[in-house]
């Protein structure tokens, strides 16, 4: 996947410590990302960025899930690393769910609740609920002010799995991303879900959601080739089948409400 | 069938032997009414009746625990075959019944005086230890399982540590609880560490990426091409093995070297007959149960196929078609190491995909397993989230079909094995024409189907 010729580098996209972060499958966004550019042509690298080296640097960053001890670690190796904030600043794109999303604010959590310094790329600010782990499927509609296509149009409905017990709250320097339809999101009580500032954007949608939602898979590259001079170029690629998972877990979405309201699932319940 | 109360109730007081006498009645009845294997249902009602049940089934019996995430049903059914000793059989949990209800229905089936083996659900085995004193825990692995409903690995790590460290070491004279650990897992390790009285098996581990950061410190843990591994920071280390795999032959370390030659296929499932041997041969001194050696054991292992249908065989139009269950990214994992070791390289693959309770309802997981090495096969993808699955084949560029009901999907990869060898019915012996490979739910769909 390499360039040959060497007249420019490739993209590169990084996924950022699978060693530390990555506990749901999330190493599976790199994947998307990097096959999505490849499939239409694009010059692309996939590297994983292991924790124990400097981090590479990268056109797209993606942070995954991870439990609280590593999550902690992670934060503390990256701000000593300093190498993803220069990234940023000068125009890389990040990707953080779940886990990946609370250590790109300004405050995490760890187990016992004491507060941790985060990566301050996204004005959020996380602390732990009060409740039981907000589990299970997440819909969300995106905001109206959110990053759009490239043709103008909204990003569809995002819809994703949610796992996770910290609470969210978006601070005016960044946007939520969308509104809740059905799940908890930040949790906050604003019925808001994930936050973008830049071309940096946060989501408790964890796992692979860019396999999800391949639209906004498509965005992220955009984003980065944008920061290039580049564009993604317009080719269509055969979504059937992430098409037919979307429609299917949409579809489904009223009848696993219906299933948590009978406690199967452990969903926390909104303190209001 | 089963009369109701096959256990004496006589030597209980009045409380339990109502609450045996009442599981075993329902559980009898559950079975006539084809309602169930009828287990877990009586012991519920069991312990409902009397919550200290557990405790006072299990004195008086030799008890050995098997946890881990992977590998729990078979090796506890390896332990079984191997204190088998002619007509005198273990008493053991059946497949999945692994809470206290499953073991309640367990322990009503045993005679008095017996061995029981019980498998026990991770979350569970504190509760276990404390109440059936066993003479042997057994303890795997852990790694990443059904994330949405199970603590995640760290925190079931820190509670196996505290029940463990609260064993009492066992009194001079007298058998206490021996724990037999996979020495090769970290996580395994440090929660085992603490025990008073550990046998530290080798057996390997397919799966790392749960166990980087070191439980004691925070630190990385470094693992050596030779299997060894220390902690960067601290002094955690793979402590001293007392028998330990190497290829085929388990090594113990006073030099005796066991050929591992068992009926189930598999590194893993050597592995699993690594700690089996050694547990076994714990089995001790108490009650009825005779001494078995680390070769008898093994022994009794070779002429063992399957357990509760996994790596069964089943025929189907003139072929032969494996079962195989694995259930999160490292069992998937060693299931593949395992189809890579079969003969036939090219049978075709039914995958096959559920997300109900009992599999956990994210399906992320799917992108933890290593499904590019595949590629090389005919691939199927079936069961109730089949969609999940082959977006992340088209990822991993597996070419695959997709056909949501599974027996449908049996059928068109039995076809696809004729076209690929022709139309030659297997012969016994030959290796599989196809490979059926479920989580958990799919598998037992698949298996009442056939």
């Amino acid at each position: 996947m390499s360039a040959a010729a060497g007249t420019r580098p490739a993209l590169t996209v990084a996924v950022i410590y699978p060693d530390l972060l990555g506990t749901y499958g999330d190493g599976g966004n790199g994947l998307v990302l990097a096959r999505r550019a490849e499939w239409r042509g694009v010059d692309v690298a996939l590297v994983q960025a292991p924790s124990d080296r400097t981090l590479p640097r990268a056109d797209l960053y993606c942070l995954g899930g991870g439990e609280d001890g590593p999550q902690v670690r992670a934060a503390t190796t990256l701000i000593d690393d300093g190498t993803l904030a220069r990234a940023v600043a000068e125009g890389a794109v990040v990707l953080g769910v779940c886990a990946g999303f609370q250590l790109l604010g300004q405050e995490f959590p760890d187990a016992a609740d004491r507060p941790h310094q985060g990566l301050g790329l996204l004005d959020v600010t996380t602390r732990k609920g009060t409740d039981l782990r907000a589990v299970g499927e997440l819909v969300a509609a995106v905001e109206e002010d959110a990053p759009r296509r490239s043709d103008g149009s909204p990003l569809p409905l995002l819809t994703g799995f949610e796992n996770h017990g910290g609470v969210t709250t978006v601070g005016p320097g960044a946007a939520p991303l969308a509104r809740v339809i059905t799940g908890i999101g930040n949790g906050g009580g604003d019925g808001t879900e994930g936050a973008w500032h830049g071309r940096v954007l946060g989501t408790y949608l964890h796992g692979p959601v860019l396999a999800r939602n391949v639209a906004l898979a498509d965005l992220l590259l955009g984003w980065a080739l944008a920061s290039r001079g580049e564009s993604l170029p317009e080719v269509a690629l055969d979504d059937a089948e992430e098409s037919a998972l979307r429609a299917d877990r949409l579809a489904r979405v009223g009848s696993l409400r219906a299933s948590t309201r009978s406690g199967r699932s452990h969903r926390r319940r909104r303190r209001r | 069938m089963t009369a109701p109360g096959s256990v004496s109730t006589r030597r209980l007081a009045f409380r339990p032997a109502v609450a045996v006498k009442v599981a075993s009645s329902i559980n009898w009845l559950s079975r006539q009414l084809g309602r169930g294997s009828g287990t877990v249902i009586g012991g519920r009602a069991g312990l409902a009746l009397d919550p200290k049940l557990l405790a006072i089934l299990a004195k008086d019996r030799n008890v050995a625990l098997v946890s881990g995430t992977n590998g729990k049903t078979t090796t506890t059914g390896m332990l079984v075959a191997a204190l088998t000793d002619g007509d005198s059989v273990p008493a053991t949990n059946t497949t999945g019944a692994n809470m206290p209800a499953g073991h309640v229905a367990a322990l009503i089936g045993a005679r008095p005086s017996g061995t029981v083996v019980l498998e026990v659900d991770e979350g569970y085995l504190g509760q276990l230890i404390e109440v059936a004193h066993p003479q042997v825990v057994v303890l795997l692995n852990l790694s990443r399982d059904q994330l949405d409903r199970i603590a995640e690995v760290r925190m079931l790590v820190d509670k196996w540590r505290a029940v463990l460290g609260s064993l009492d070491p066992a009194p001079p004279g007298q058998a206490g609880t021996v724990v037999v650990a996979n020495a090769d897992d970290p996580m395994v390790v440090w929660a085992a560490s603490t025990a008073p009285d550990v046998r530290w098996v080798g057996a390997g581990q397919v799966w790392r990426d749960d166990a980087v950061g070191c439980p004691s410190c925070g630190g990385r843990i470094v693992f050596e091409a030779s299997g060894n591994w220390q902690c960067d920071r601290c002094g955690f280390a793979r402590p001293e093995r007392f028998a330990w795999l190497e290829g085929d032959v388990l090594v113990t370390a006073d030099g005796t070297r066991y050929p591992v030659v068992i009926g189930l296929p598999g590194q893993f499932n050597r592995a699993n007959a690594a700690m089996v041997a050694v547990a076994a041969a714990e089995m001790v001194g108490t009650y009825d149960q005779p001494p078995v050696s680390v070769a008898t054991a093994l022994a009794r292992l070779s002429v063992l196929h399957e357990v509760a249908g996994r790596f069964s065989t089943v025929r189907r139009q003139g072929r032969i078609v494996r079962l195989l269950l694995a259930k999160n990214p490292a069992g998937w994992t060693a299931i593949f190491d395992l189809l890579d070791e079969s003969t036939q390289p090219a049978s075709p693959v039914v995958l096959s995909i559920n997300a109900r309770v009992a599999d956990g309802f994210d399906t992320s997981w799917l992108w933890d397993v290593p499904f590019e090495r595949l590629a090389a096969r005919t691939v199927v993808a079936t069961g109730e989230r089949c969609r999940d699955l082959a977006v992340r084949l088209r990822y991993a560029e597996v070419g695959h079909q997709v056909v949501p009901d599974p027996l449908e999907a049996v059928d068109r990869a039995l076809q696809s094995a004729v076209a690929l060898t022709g139309a030659v019915p297997s012969g016994p012996g030959d290796p599989p024409s196809v490979e059926f490979l479920g989580n958990y739910t799919a598998f037992a769909q698949l298996r009442s189907r056939l």
